[in-house]
């Protein structure tokens, strides 16, 4: 179990999280959402130890994180930052191998090829194995890195919006096998994701961030509300059930008609056709 | 099915790819070796190639027939210079490899960072002060040293604070660069004619006053710092995927930048003191092993080294034939034949 405890963390006069506390257990996926420079990925990297919180405490099970024991930390996880760029003259394979760098040696052992050739196999890759990663799209790159945190075994797995360049294809394959691959090895699975029904689909349990506070936490199901939505983005959503009576969210954009074009205040509705119009 | 033979597929092209990449170095040692015994029989009193290398042979333990002048020339003269040659652009090939790699850029060199022109300030103190009662011989070049390091451990100080990005640091030593030319054009504005012309000398880059007695030295810390590199070899190669996603594989980050900063500038600096300023090894010689094996640390740092010390070896060759009898600085040939290549090589990843 990862457990944060009253946790505050403030960059130059910004104040990241706040009084933040929470546990997460093993086997579950967990989500964190919330708007733009709200502290998301601050919190990952404060529990990765990247960033010194001012206050509060972080503990996985018995162990403790601090500034000492930091690299013995470390190794419990498997973390994927957001970004995504691979400027490098090598393969595909030997990317995916350095997940494993403690074990490497200067003649590579055939059964860590293998374990990272079956990384990229389960994700549908291996055809790019042998590829230099300089001639890889965006998302290729990022399903890439991807099979690079798998291959570290870790124990916490973290990773900062890892669909953001993928197809809807990849989005599904990445995140059934975070999904299937968390429950069967009790990983404690910690994302950042910006697609709300994403998030609704594949959450066991929802975060939801902003200004630094933890709003909201949960399953989907029960704490996904038009009221949250908008107090958090400010956004009008409408929230109906989808066949498998997971939350779908469904935005609503601003109506024309709310477009407000008066300058002394008279006129503050127009309706669709004049404002085409105009 | 399909996968387990795509799988067994993967593995025998990245051992492929592996065999190719030793093959390529394989190549550049046959061309080195070439290099380095033309090196050997060049010089005003042209030898024989066929002497030259029975010498050799005779040299380590074969029981080959050699004219005893052949043998002093070769021995005490031509050998010290044509290995040193092959270390001090070893080193410079190498230096540069791995400061590219710390500061993620390919224009980044000890050169261009100022740590050349460092020691050139400290070798022109030196000859300036005078050697407050050493022998010039060892003087100079600890002076050399000495500037070296404490241009090296600005770059140290800057690289420990944090959020200093690579790009700060690249232009902090560019600024060292500008400062230390300046402050030698100062020393040689002050001095005297002869003063003038001998730190000149000195630091057109020379490799003739190399002696079985430096090599030691010079030898000697490049295989301690060449080993020390080789094990960081992952390390270093997961560094260049990002800072970010160094320290996300558990690679201590500011331990490493450190540590490798450290031995660059030691090697560096040796070398440099001993033989004066060579330009453009530290930058050309990484690029081009980039081209050739990639960016796997594991080939990439022997390759740079073999590829820096080919240059050097042959631009040593090319210094005393392009005017027969005539002994140019090997400083400016490297320069001269360097900048061609150079804009070969950026024109070329031109795509």
């Amino acid at each position: 179990m990862l457990t944060v405890n009253q946790l505050n963390v403030t960059l130059d006069t910004l104040t990241l999280a706040k009084d933040m506390s929470f546990s997460l257990q093993p086997g579950k996926v967990n989500v964190i959402i919330g708007p733009n420079g709200t502290g998301k990925s601050t919190l990952l990297k404060t529990l990765f130890g990247d960033i010194k919180a001012q206050s509060g405490d972080i503990h996985f099970f018995d162990q403790t994180l601090t500034t000492k024991q930091l690299s013995a930390w470390r190794k419990l996880f498997g973390y994927m930052p957001q970004d995504i760029r691979l400027d490098i003259e090598l393969s595909v394979l030997e990317v995916v191998l350095l997940g494993q760098l403690d074990a490497l040696s200067l003649r590579l052992d055939d059964a860590l090829i293998e374990q990272a050739l079956s990384a990229l196999d389960k994700i549908g890759l291996l055809h790019l194995a042998n590829r230099s990663v300089n001639k890889l799209s965006g998302g290729q790159c990022q399903m890439i890195l991807f099979a690079q945190a798998l291959m570290r075994n870790p124990k916490i797995l973290m990773l900062d919006e890892p669909v953001s360049a993928l197809d809807l294809h990849f989005q599904h394959v990445l995140l059934d096998h975070l999904d299937e691959q968390t429950k069967q090895q009790g990983w404690v699975t910690l994302m950042v994701l910006h697609d709300l029904n994403l998030a609704a689909q594949y959450a066991d349990n929802l975060l939801v961030l902003k200004d630094g506070q933890l709003v909201k936490s949960g399953d989907p199901k029960d704490i996904l509300t038009p009221e949250l939505i908008k107090e958090v983005y400010g956004v009008q959503a409408e929230i109906s059930k989808d066949s498998h009576g997971l939350p779908f969210v469904r935005t609503i954009r601003r109506s024309r008609t709310e477009v407000n074009l008066s300058t002394d205040g008279k006129v503050t509705q127009l309706d669709k056709g004049i404002a085409n119009a105009i | 099915m399909q996968s387990s033979g795509l799988l067994s597929d993967a593995i025998s092209n990245q051992r492929r790819s592996e065999q190719r990449r030793w093959f390529v170095m394989s190549i550049l040692f046959v061309v080195l070796i070439t290099s380095f015994i033309l090196d050997v029989a060049t010089g005003p009193s042209l030898l024989n190639i066929k002497e030259v290398a029975n010498a050799l042979l005779h040299l380590i333990g074969f029981d080959t027939p050699v004219d005893p002048t052949t043998e002093v020339i070769v021995t005490n003269l031509r050998l010290p210079i044509a290995i040193m040659a092959v270390i001090v652009g070893g080193v410079l090939g190498v230096g540069g490899a791995e400061m590219q790699t710390l500061l993620n850029n390919p224009m980044a060199s000890p050169y261009t960072l100022g740590m050349a022109a460092a020691a050139g300030f400290g070798a022109a103190m030196t000859l300036y002060v005078g050697s407050l009662g050493l022998n010039a011989n060892v003087a100079v070049p600890l002076g050399a040293f000495v500037c070296c390091m404490l241009a090296a451990a600005f770059l140290f100080a800057l690289a420990t604070m944090q959020h200093i990005s690579s790009g700060q640091l690249i232009l902090a030593g560019i600024a060292l660069l500008f400062l230390f030319q300046s402050l030698l054009s100062l020393v040689q504005f002050i001095s005297s004619p002869e003063l003038s012309q001998q730190i000149l000398f000195w630091l057109f880059g020379s490799l003739s006053k190399a002696s079985w007695s430096n090599l030691l030295i010079v030898g000697g810390v490049t295989l301690v710092c060449m080993v020390f590199l080789m094990k960081d070899a992952w390390k270093l190669t997961a560094l260049r995927l990002g800072e970010e996603r160094a320290k996300s594989l558990g690679v201590n980050v500011s331990r490493l930048r450190l540590k490798t900063l450290f031995i660059v500038a030691l090697m560096t600096a040796t070398v440099t003191s001993f033989v004066g300023i060579i330009g453009f090894i530290g930058i050309v010689a990484p690029n081009i092993a980039k081209i050739l094996v990639g960016e796997d640390q594991r080939f990439f740092i022997p390759l740079s080294f073999l590829i820096g010390a080919f240059l050097l070896s042959s631009a040593s060759v090319l210094s005393k034939v392009i005017v027969p009898g005539a002994l140019f600085p090997i400083g400016i040939v490297t320069a001269i034949i360097g900048v061609p290549f150079f804009f070969w090589l950026i024109l070329g990843k031109r795509r």
